[in-house]
């Protein structure tokens, strides 16, 4: 359950970014990688918790999961990684993981009335 | 409705004090390595063993993270190795600023290494930075051969894989294939270094010495 360490951080920068643009927020868009991954489920659930009574209980989520990348040692291509069966496209399981996409907010819907 | 573009990374006050105390231990010329392990793969009876049997060639200061109670900190106490208790009440995992507290409460300057005792989980761990020098990812045999390719992410972050309780191998206790494990753990990172140990029996234990002196002398390596 680290997705309450992340609502709660979360959290404190949309409400830093509501402040800053003096308007409220009502959706928003994080993006996470596979290896740094979090559970939509366990997620929106800290997140209405810790949201209760604020100006946010009612803010509306997307979660992009952004796939792994890698470099193969063979043909060279960069694929997606599968990580059930880790391989190449060329057959290779010789790969490099290129560095996976931090936990990130992307962007805010204010309200604007 | 306004679309606001904001592109903030959402652990970045885990990532400021990671980088505070990425300073610090360069600062005091020290290694941290932080193991990650699921509960009962016997993170701490390697603690113990390795204090006990380092004593005269490493000083090992310890931080401690448990979930709830002081069991395990107690052990490493046991042991005259100074130790730093975090009880993180009920979360799964250490975050750097917890880390950044305990380091000014170990007498750092006595010490040639600092070991972490993250909390028993293998997954969300690997997911809080802690600016150490490595990640130690911590497998028993009991917990199955597939584990590096049911958890990519703690395999794919660690520069050393210690596959723990290998004493249970002989006469077939578990079905481990060991070489599966492996595999799997170098087809996600070729660098990974993998030492098979029983902390019970000392069987594998001397690599593992070694390699924590060659840290001690050089936390980059």
């Amino acid at each position: 359950m680290h997705e309450m360490m992340v609502a709660q951080s979360l959290m404190a920068i949309i409400s830093d970014e509501a402040a800053k643009h003096a308007a409220k927020p009502v959706a928003a868009k994080i993006s996470c990688g596979t290896l740094n991954p979090i559970n939509d489920e366990a997620f929106r659930f800290a997140f209405e918790a810790i949201a209760r009574d604020t100006p946010y209980e009612d803010l509306r989520f997307q979660i992009e999961h952004k796939p792994t990348r890698a470099l193969c040692g063979i043909c060279e291509a960069e694929f997606e990684v599968e990580f059930s069966r880790p391989a190449c496209p060329c057959g290779s399981e010789n790969f490099k993981l290129l560095p996976d996409a931090p936990l990130i907010l992307e962007e805010i819907d204010f309200q604007t009335d | 409705m306004e679309k606001v573009d904001i592109g903030k990374k959402i652990l970045h006050e885990n990532e400021k004090y990671a980088f505070e105390n990425i300073m610090f231990l360069a600062e005091h010329k020290k290694s941290c390595l932080n193991m990650i392990s699921s509960p009962g793969s016997g993170k701490t009876t390697i603690l113990t063993r390795t204090i006990d049997e380092l004593k005269g060639r490493l000083r090992i200061g310890v931080i401690e993270g448990d979930i709830q109670t002081d069991l395990d900190a107690e052990r490493i106490r046991a042991t005259g190795a100074p130790v730093v208790l975090i009880n993180t009440e009920g979360a799964c995992h250490l975050s750097a600023a917890q880390i950044s507290n305990a380091l000014k409460n170990l007498p750092i300057e006595d010490l040639d290494l600092i070991l972490i005792e993250n909390v028993g989980n293998l997954v969300c761990p690997s997911a809080f930075e802690l600016g150490e020098s490595g990640k130690i990812v911590v497998l028993s045999v009991a917990e199955g051969d597939d584990k590096p390719a049911k958890y990519p992410s703690i395999f794919a972050k660690s520069k050393l894989l210690l596959i723990n309780k290998i004493d249970l191998l002989d006469g077939g206790h578990v079905d481990f294939d060991i070489e599966r494990a492996k595999a799997d753990a170098r087809r996600l990172n070729k660098a990974i270094e993998i030492f098979p140990i029983s902390a019970k029996t000392g069987e594998g234990m001397n690599n593992w010495y070694d390699r924590l002196e060659e840290w001690a002398k050089n936390p980059g390596l």
